[in-house]
Formats: C-alpha cells, structure tokens, sequence
C-alpha cells in the first residue's frame, strides 16, 4: 500500500478490494467511496475515515455533557449539541422510589444546568436516552463552559489522553471533555483557567496542525513567564 | 423557444461566441467552501457573472413536526433570487420559477445525500442568488453540494452541474443569459462524477437524437470541469492548499 492516510472528500476512492467498510465509508461494488470530508485510513482488513466536520452522532456510552431545556413530569430534556434531544429519566436522579406527585423535577436540575451523561441507550427509532448513576457524572456545579467543533475532541484528547494531559497538568485544571464537543473546564487559579481554555480553543482551530502538542505546550509555558 | 430573431451574433465564423468563449469552453468559474459563521455549511460560487451564497442547516429537528420521517431524514431546499439579482427588481416573492427550481435542485441532491442515517431530522439548504446571469440552477446546485459536504452531511458522491446548449446549431456548453434566451436549446445537467450518474436533466428546446447525445456529453464534460473546482474549494478549506498528505 504506497499510502497509508489520504486527504479525502465525499465521492473519492479511497481503495478497492476486500476490505470491511467502517465508519464514513460505503461499498459500490468492490470500491470502497469516503462519504464525508476527512482524512482515510486504511488497515489490515478495514477502512475507515476520521471525519473533519459534522455535527455529533450519539453512541451508546459515550460521555456527554448536557444541558437542561426544559423537563416534563417524568424526566428531563437535554440539549446535547446533536440533532437529537436527549433524555433523563427522573429515577435515574431520584432513585427507584421516584414518585411523580410528591417529588419535584427542579429541586435537583434546573433548566439551564449542566450536566455530565453518558448516552444509555440510542437507536434510530428512539431519541437517546442519558444516564447518570455512574462515578463521575451528574449536575456541574462549577466551572466553564467551552464549545469545540465535535469532530475534533479525538484531537483534544490526544493518543491515549496525551494531549488533554498536556493541559491538565500545565494548568492544574479539571477539564471534562463531552463526545458531543462541549467541554468543561474548572480551575481554581484564574489564570489557569483562562489558559486552559486557550489551549482548548487552540486545539479547536488547528487540529489538522501535525505537531500541535508541542504548540500547545509552548503556549502553555509561554504564557506562565509572563 | 424556437430561437428569436436577434441582432446579437450568437457564434461568429471562427467559433467564438458572444462573449468570447469557444464552444465546448465555460466561463469562468470560483467556488469557496465556507464563510458563513452561523451555519453548519456553506459556500460561495461565481459562475460568470452569477454570484450565489448557500448556507446548510442539519441534520436538525423538523418543525412542523408533521414533515419529519420516521424511517429518514428530509431534505428541504429553498432557492430564491434576490430583489437585485436581475436588472428589473424582483418581487422578493416566491416566485413558480423559484419554487420549482427549489423543487429540482431537492431532487438532484436527494441521490447523493444520505439521509436515511438521520430518521426523524431534517437538512435545510437554503439558496441565495445575489446576481444572475443564466445558468443559476446549475450553479446553485454545485455550490449547495460543496455547503453540504462543508456541513460534514454523509454523502455518497458530490453533485457537479453545468449545462450545454445549442446555439447557431451548434452545441456549446455552458449556456450564458444571451444564449439562453436566443438560443435553440437549454440542458442543465447534475452529475456525479465518482458514481457517473446523472441527478439532474432538463431540456428546454428541441434537439435530433443526435445532438441529444452530444449535448449531453458536453454537459458532463463540463460537470467534471465544475467537479474539480469543488474538489479544489474543498480540498482549500480543510487541508490547507495540498492535496495528499
């Protein structure tokens, strides 16, 4: 294979030959055509490409932070940055012993809240439905909020956390990074807040960049000698 | 449309036309992907003197409720000619030339775009023309194409347009606002090039067998020509001015 990454938009041939098509990729007959604009990578047997744009599509377990629109009787809807709403049952906030009548939606999220979920389950009949009884989760209390393009949190995060560390442990800030491109970052030092997020909205514009961890890291450092 | 009578010289005896092009030779053409701040995709084309904006909304929810699909998402263009567009003002109305052209455009791109992956959404495509000058459907759907890939919208191939003609006989491609209205015949064509399939086809005139076949022939001649110039546009955007890595 002469080349292994390649620059695509929708309609170009990426390859031909048995390989499984993955992610933003169909089969026509034994070529294989990238559906959106990104960048293709082939392996072993499949073939996938990392999309540069689009808005997000939920997928069962991913983290996303949520905000509260509005809530009916039972649960809550929450805008999730996706063409979909998302919702959170209130005994998944109350417990089993949820009563509808004598308990009230407000008094745990108001709309307006944030809120980090993760997606319980999603299919194309149902819109996705959140939860949040796991470690880590729930109501936001403090911190900001900062809106990346979704197509590029793999960027912010980095091979296996590296760029996300980078920032954390430069800044001293708790970042909480949604699939869904919204990220909240809390940080008791305001200036490492104002650093970090810097370095996000860095990561947001230039993710096509190929050395961006060193950039980011030189405006981390360059920033504390001031 | 039979052809008027005219003093304008449609193609000269050394196959120049009215405005200097040779016959199989399109104008000149810019497309830019991206621009608009506020919506999810966009672009910019000039085609000749045609300049038209396309801004792209979704995959979103659907209002009126009652359109959305359960099964797919839709796809809801709106084509609409600015008041200043053409030299006599323009009742900013939707016109029956507006809303059937925003009627063949959703046609020509509902092939390309993916849409079953999104049940319950919607896709807005919204088409401003700014300056005509002939051929705006055909520049209108290559530009809203490039706005739709620009939205990151799962596509199975690009839609290009151009259309070809015959004028003094001939088949030219690229029929300009003179052309068109002298002229014999108007064939706006919508193609996809990685597919070779044809979207879009519309003829207004008469042509023999023929000059059928040649004229569309031309027509996807210059429909790769389109192709490549939204390739470029996008290739600018998002990979900076190289093409491979």
């Amino acid at each position: 294979m002469e080349n292994k990454r390649k620059y695509v938009i929708p309609g170009d041939v990426i390859t031909s030959g048995p390989y499984r098509p993955e992610q933003n990729v169909v089969l026509d007959g034994n070529k294989i055509i990238s559906t959106t604009i990104g960048i293709s990578e082939i392996y072993d047997d499949s073939v996938k490409v990392i999309p540069l744009t689009g808005k997000y599509i939920p997928k069962i377990n991913d983290l996303v932070i949520g905000k509260v629109i509005s809530h009916s009787s039972l649960s809550w809807e929450l805008d999730i940055n996706s063409c979909y709403v998302g919702f959170l049952p209130a005994q998944d906030v109350f417990g089993r012993d949820f009563s509808a009548h004598a308990d009230d939606l407000t008094s745990k999220l108001k709309s307006g809240d944030l809120v980090a979920a993760r997606i319980a389950n999603f299919d194309r009949t149902r819109d996705p439905l959140l939860t949040i009884s796991d470690r880590d989760l729930g109501k936001i209390d403090s911190g900001d909020l900062v809106e990346i393009s979704p197509s590029k949190v793999p960027r912010l995060i980095g091979k296996r956390g590296t760029m996300i560390q980078t920032i954390e442990m430069a800044t001293n800030a708790a970042i909480t990074i949604g699939q869904n491109g919204w990220v909240v970052v809390s940080c008791d030092n305001p200036e490492g807040l104002l650093k970090a997020k810097k370095a996000i909205q860095m990561v947001d514009e230039r993710a096509h960049i190929a050395n961006l961890t060193d950039q980011v890291i030189e405006m981390l450092e360059s920033k504390g000698e001031m | 449309m039979g052809g008027r009578e005219s003093e304008l010289v449609l193609l000269d005896e050394n196959g120049i036309r009215c405005d200097g092009r040779k016959i199989d030779e399109p104008r000149k053409i810019m497309i830019r992907a991206g621009g608009l701040k506020n919506a999810d995709g966009s672009a910019y084309i000039e085609f000749g003197d045609n300049k038209i904006l396309v801004g792209v909304f979704g995959p979103r929810d659907v209002h009126p409720k009652h359109m959305s699909n359960t099964d797919t998402g839709i796809l809801r263009v709106r084509y609409h000619m600015e008041p200043f567009s053409v030299t006599e003002r323009k009742n900013p109305a939707p016109s029956r030339r507006e809303i059937e052209i925003s009627k063949v455009i959703k046609e020509a791109l509902e092939p390309a775009v993916m849409l079953e992956k999104f049940p319950r959404t919607a896709v807005d495509v919204f088409i401003e023309v700014l300056q005509a000058d002939g051929g705006t459907r055909c520049a209108a759907l290559s530009a809203a194409s490039v706005a739709l890939a620009d939205a990151g919208i799962p596509m199975r191939d690009m839609v290009a347009a151009c259309a070809a003609g015959k004028v003094a006989d001939t088949i030219i491609l690229d029929v300009n606002n003179e052309e068109d209205q002298a002229g014999q015949a108007d064939m706006p064509i919508g193609y996809m090039p990685n597919l070779e399939k044809i979207t879009l086809l519309q003829l207004d005139g008469v042509l023999t067998p023929e000059e059928y076949k040649k004229c569309v022939e031309t027509g996807i001649n210059g429909c790769k020509i389109v192709y490549d110039l939204q390739k470029k546009a996008l290739q600018e955007k998002y990979f900076g001015s190289g093409g491979d890595q």
